[in-house]
């Protein structure tokens, strides 16, 4: 079976793009695919503890993520120096998450057969 | 090669659709094949049908419906991303009482599942990315 790559690199509720990134994923699970995720630049805060869209009638990104364990999304990967340059550390953030060094990165991509990103 | 391809920006706002139709013609040229082009995110303003640039301009209207008519390539748009910018099929226009056709010749309107068969049947999925 494929394996999927799904490249998050947008903030949250900066626009639509989040959410609609979450319903291709959400299709994936529905579909019984093996599906990771990997976030790089500002897409690291999508994941971050105690966010809140609310006050702008956005669609709250992150009770998503929490409910992707429910289709066996959960090979959840950071990279490294995305949160060292936003100033997180990974217990800040809500989900459980593998870090993945930058020089790393391509070569844990080659792993997979369909990489989404965009 | 058995390829499918993602298209998320729109017509005047970002470069996935220039690219992807290049990639698409060169794909085409080397003996390769395209199974389905799927239009996500702000992709999906590419298949609205009133679009009229002057006759000077790119057309992307018939270089897609070209490629659909020629090549037997699937123009799909996603439902979901579609309503929420207000490109309705037929169908959808009447539920909602309006009677204008949105959607250009040649494209038809299904889900997120359609762009998930598309990475399982192709060899290889190229998206092209929005803004």
């Amino acid at each position: 079976m494929k394996k999927y790559l799904i490249i998050m690199r947008h903030p949250p509720h900066s626009s639509i793009h989040v959410q609609e990134q979450l319903d291709i994923i959400l299709t994936l699970g529905a579909f019984d695919r093996m599906v990771s995720l990997l976030f790089l630049d500002e897409s690291v805060f999508q994941l971050f503890r105690g966010q809140s869209a609310e006050q702008y009638e956005h669609k709250e990104t992150l009770a998503i993520f929490d409910a992707l364990a429910l289709y066996d999304v959960n090979d959840l990967w950071v990279e490294t120096e995305s949160l060292i340059e936003k100033g997180l550390v990974s217990e800040q953030l809500t989900l459980p998450v593998k870090t993945i060094a930058r020089v790393r990165v391509s070569q844990f991509m080659s792993g997979f057969d369909v990489i989404l990103g965009g | 090669m058995k390829f499918a391809v993602q298209i998320n920006s729109s017509p005047y706002a970002g470069a996935a659709g220039e690219m992807g139709y290049q990639f698409i013609l060169a794909a085409l040229a080397s003996g390769h094949s395209v199974l389905q082009i799927f239009f996500y995110f702000d992709g999906i303003y590419h298949g609205l049908a009133a679009q009229l640039p002057p006759d000077d301009e790119r057309q992307f209207l018939r270089r897609w419906s070209q490629l659909s008519q020629q090549h037997g390539i699937d123009l799909v748009i996603c439902i979901s991303a579609a309503q929420r910018r207000g490109l309705l099929s037929l169908e959808e226009s009447r539920r909602q009482k309006r009677i204008d056709q949105d959607l250009a010749p040649g494209f038809r309107i299904s889900g997120l599942g359609q762009l998930v068969e598309a990475t399982i049947n192709a060899d290889r999925f190229i998206v092209f990315p929005g803004a």
